[in-house]
């Protein structure tokens, strides 16, 4: 079984911290947009247990969510998120949602501090993060997952402890705890912000994670915590290197054992009959990637897995070189500790290179 | 063919100019007016042949060309221009060059005045009896002053400027003047082409197909093909394949050459170590009694460890060298090994600029990347034994107790520079151990210092001191005085606890202290945060005397993997992986190559 990843490339206004491909909402390329998304579903027609519709702001796309889920081939247990802003949740939407076959929804909430928010030109409020829960529940979508960032700048331990017992509070079952970075070609790369610099970001990080297990968010990836059970089943399957269809402009597939991307431009997903693609990875799956994946899980690599790609002794020697505070030893793998996920590209640099 | 008055048609001079003072764009112009170059192979500064030198503005070695004038009087006239390297590092090369010539050009820079380089050049000049001609260049610039810079001539050297050319080379202006100048100024050479052979070898190069190509000045008598030749100096003896002339493009193959004329001979040279510059090849069938005087080999002064980034280079970076010198008879290369870099060079040097553009062709020429350990002079140790060594590199540092007397050489040097810039010039002449001899009045507002410097001193990084002192105006040159005794102690660096060896080097033991505080703080600029804490401790015979720490690395992180697209994580690997090659695993800490260079300069402001 494999996943589905949808890609709405649209939003209302553009964040200030944000790369990721968007462009104006408007309610005329929504449609054509969603009618290209149908087409194309109908082309691949593959089963998903997962679908995922990122963005942009999907749920700007509300009323079609139901109609590209109905052209969609769907396990009964699918789990099926649409990312939304809290703003975006009226009582209203959340039952059109709920209706349409959404079962999780993911919530930009980034932070409960007002100044936080200002300062990511977020359009919400934090008591509209609250209404927004409610109104979920209240229309029967009681997965929720919640966006939060790490390293903002004057951030400090008691508002990250603030935002994440307030998502608690809520009822959030999964929590997505992002250090802010700034990407070229972003508002923010073009002003002069000023980041904690890396000691403190690394210990509001160790500290985010910390508060987060005291509340029963337990870490399972560099940045993703949820209470037991509540695993985002879509992304592990990216983290796991397993296949994965993506639709829309700018997105990614990994689909018949090679990864490839559809162009980051709208008018030529919605002008083609099938979205145009071009191979990223001829020949993914390898070592390298594998490990570079599997190693931001805290599951980690077991020997076993390793010993498939004829590592496995490699696994152990380079992991057995690294100070022990930040990779796990065990006697079926190795795995990264909180300390070494701050510095995963480095420790994963050096266990498989 | 003893038609004597061939003679009086010959005109052999150089140009001495200061770097960017115009020689090259001046050398362009004469070739030019001569129509020696077709326009179409007109490449701005021909002479300088080598694309580093045409980067760097400055002659590595001497070139020559010959050219013919057709001068007002109506006689057409043989030019032998032999360009000069313009550099202290070559001061001995200079001296040759000089000695192959009757007469100089002196370009000075009508808004800059007289440099030191070209002060002392010029000094060689006179020394060698040098018909010297002033030329002031730049007369377009709007800060031009030609009536001071000609009074400052006459002040300086001594000869008068009254009627010297003012021209711009860049612009073409009063070029012919120029022309008219060598023609009437510069003496025709002497000698007899029936005498036995002495002709004065100022440069070579190894050319692939011919071998090694000597440049010639014949001062006495003649060569031809098939004529047997030996070289004095180095006693070795050839069968000579082609005479002939330095065209601007090619070499132009002739009959013979006779006294007085510059020239090529190839005869099947292998070993550019054979044809030495300032060496005296005579006729094995008529040998002269004596060679021409002034030759002396030249020895390395500077040395440093070169390594290729990558080890498995290391074969490459042989071939390499060996292919340079080739040409470059001043290079001496050995295998070396250090514990951290692996296997690589110990390589000699002329001087610094001669280290870095030895570094440079190589990584450019031959695509290396290099890791150079800071540079040493050579040292004299009297051991207890009695006997005496001499170390050019700190790996081979005897134990202290081993040493009875250890000696650094001591190299006179003179600064030139604007007198307001006194006051700055002897504190770090003092600072550097300098000491001083005399200050001199070269003209109203400049300044000769006089100083003895150990060569240790301003190896590394005198010069740029020099210059951040004076606002890029004072020059200096020297020349090695001798071995003095000295106090010098090996200073160690150590990393995580292990001693890096090629980052170990000789230093006077009073400066043994700044000196390792300051190397400890670079390297810890330089060396990345590790995945722990690193030490970076300096020693001496065991005892740590300064100590940094770089912590451990925090925060390296894509936070986000999102909606599946994995590329940005890809590229961060691959760059990982790439960044890799640039470092060196010295135990368990990974340093970059930067550091190594970090460390060889430590102005110390």
């Amino acid at each position: 079984m494999i996943g589905l990843y949808i890609h709405i490339p649209f939003c209302l206004s553009k964040c200030p911290y944000c790369d990721f491909y968007s462009v104006q909402y408007s309610r005329r390329a929504a449609q054509e947009y969603a009618e290209a998304v149908i087409r194309n579903i109908r082309h691949y027609s593959k089963k998903y247990d997962t679908v995922y519709f990122g963005g942009g702001t999907p749920v700007l796309l509300y009323e079609y969510i139901g109609k590209i889920l109905k052209a969609a081939d769907i396990t009964g247990n699918a789990e099926v998120t649409v990312e939304a802003n809290p703003c975006a949740v009226t009582p209203d939407i959340a039952k059109r949602l709920a209706s349409a076959g959404v079962n999780r929804v993911s919530l930009g909430v980034q932070s409960m501090n007002r100044n936080e928010l200002s300062f990511l030109g977020r359009r919400h409020t934090p008591a509209q993060v609250q209404a927004a829960f409610t109104n979920l529940n209240a229309a029967g979508i009681g997965n929720i997952s919640a966006d939060m960032m790490i390293g903002l700048p004057g951030q400090n331990e008691s508002s990250i402890s603030g935002t994440a017992s307030a998502l608690k509070e809520y009822g959030a079952k999964h929590i997505s705890a992002y250090i802010l970075k700034i990407e070229e070609n972003t508002p923010f790369a073009r002003q002069d912000i000023s980041l904690p610099d890396d000691d403190r970001t690394a210990d509001l990080y160790l500290f985010t994670v910390r508060e987060l297990a005291g509340l029963g968010f337990a870490q399972y990836e560099v940045s993703n915590f949820s209470i037991p059970g509540y695993e985002c089943r879509h992304n592990l399957k990216y983290w796991r290197c397993k296949e994965y269809i993506g639709i829309g402009a700018a997105a990614h597939s990994y689909y018949k054992g090679r990864r490839f991307s559809v162009p980051p431009d709208i008018g030529a997903f919605t002008a083609s009959d099938i979205q145009q693609t071009s191979v990223t990875d001829e020949n993914p799956g390898g070592w390298e990637e594998y490990a570079m994946l599997k190693l931001r899980l805290t599951e980690g690599i077991t020997f076993d897995e390793a010993g498939r790609f004829g590592k496995a002794d490699e696994l152990r020697r380079n992991a057995a070189k690294l100070p022990p505070e930040l990779v796990n030893i065990t006697k079926n793998g190795v795995n990264l500790t909180a300390e070494g996920f701050p510095v995963s590209n480095a420790v994963i640099g050096r266990i498989i290179y | 063919m003893s038609d004597k008055n061939y003679l009086d048609e010959i005109r052999n001079f150089c140009i001495i100019a200061h770097i960017d003072h115009g020689k090259s764009t001046l050398a362009d112009r004469i070739l030019e007016q001569t129509s020696t170059v077709a326009a179409r192979d007109m490449e701005e500064q021909l002479l300088d042949n080598m694309e580093l030198e045409r980067e760097r503005g400055i002659t590595i070695k001497a070139r020559a060309v010959r050219l013919n004038y057709k001068a007002d009087d109506g006689n057409t006239y043989v030019f032998n221009l032999i360009d000069t390297p313009g550099h202290v590092d070559f001061n001995y090369e200079v001296s040759r060059s000089l000695n192959a010539c009757e007469g100089a050009i002196l370009i000075v820079d009508a808004s800059q005045g007289i440099e030191a380089q070209t002060l002392a050049n010029t000094y060689l000049a006179v020394e060698q009896d040098l018909e010297v001609v002033p030329v002031i260049n730049k007369i377009d610039l709007p800060s031009a002053h030609p009536d001071e810079v000609k009074a400052e001539i006459e002040d300086v050297i001594g000869i008068p400027a009254d009627d010297a050319p003012l021209i711009s080379a860049k612009m073409g202006i009063n070029i012919k003047e120029v022309m008219e100048k060598i023609v009437s100024a510069i003496p025709a050479p002497k000698g007899d082409p029936d005498a036995p052979l002495k002709a004065l070898i100022f440069d070579s190069y190894y050319d692939s197909y011919k071998g090694v190509i000597v440049y010639v000045r014949v001062k006495e008598g003649s060569v031809r093909a098939g004529d047997r030749i030996r070289m004095m100096a180095t006693k070795a003896e050839f069968q000579v394949v082609e005479v002939g002339y330095m065209g601007a493009t090619e070499l132009v193959p002739a009959e013979e050459l006779r006294a007085g004329e510059v020239g090529y001979i190839a005869a099947s040279i292998k070993s550019i170590g054979d044809t030495k510059v300032g060496d005296t090849v005579t006729r094995c069938d008529m040998p002269a009694d004596e060679p021409l005087a002034g030759y002396r080999s030249v020895n390395p002064m500077v040395f440093s460890g070169v390594y290729p980034a990558d080890g498995s280079k290391y074969g490459d970076l042989r071939d390499a060298l060996e292919k340079l010198r080739l040409n470059d008879a001043s290079l001496t290369f050995e295998p070396e090994t250090s514990i951290a870099l692996g296997l690589g060079f110990r390589c000699g040097f002329l001087g610094l600029l001669h280290m870095e553009i030895i570094q440079e062709r190589l990584e450019r020429e031959y695509n290396l990347d290099l890791i150079t350990t800071a540079p040493s002079v050579v040292y004299k140790i009297d051991r207890m034994s009695g006997e005496t060594i001499f170390i050019d590199n700190p790996m081979n540092f005897p134990d202290p107790s081993e040493i009875k007397q250890a000696y650094e050489p001591m190299v006179e040097a003179h600064v030139y520079a604007p007198s307001d810039y006194v006051g700055n010039i002897m504190e770090l002449c003092q600072q550097r151990r300098g000491v001083f001899k005399d200050m001199k009045y070269i003209d109203k507002t400049r300044v000769d210092l006089h100083y003895d410097l150990p060569l240790n001193e301003i190896v590394y990084d005198f010069f740029d001191a020099l210059k951040s002192r004076t606002r890029g105006y004072a020059s200096y040159d020297y020349e090695f005085k001798g071995f003095v005794p000295s106090k010098l102690v090996k200073l160690d660096i150590l990393l995580n606890g292990d001693i890096v060896d090629a980052l170990s080097f000789i230093v006077f033991a009073d400066s043994a202290y700044p000196r390792a505080r300051k190397i400890t703080e670079r390297l810890k600029e330089h060396i990345p945060r590790q995945l722990f804490e690193v030490p970076v401790q300096a020693a001496v015979g065991g005892k740590i005397i300064a100590r940094e720490t770089i912590k451990a690395m925090r925060k390296d992180v894509l936070a986000k993997c999102y909606g599946g697209d994995i590329t940005r994580k890809k590229k961060l690997l691959e760059k990982q992986k790439e960044g890799k090659k640039r470092m060196r695993q010295l135990g368990s800490v990974e340093v970059p190559q930067e550091a190594f260079m970090a460390v060889l300069k430590l102005d110390d402001e």
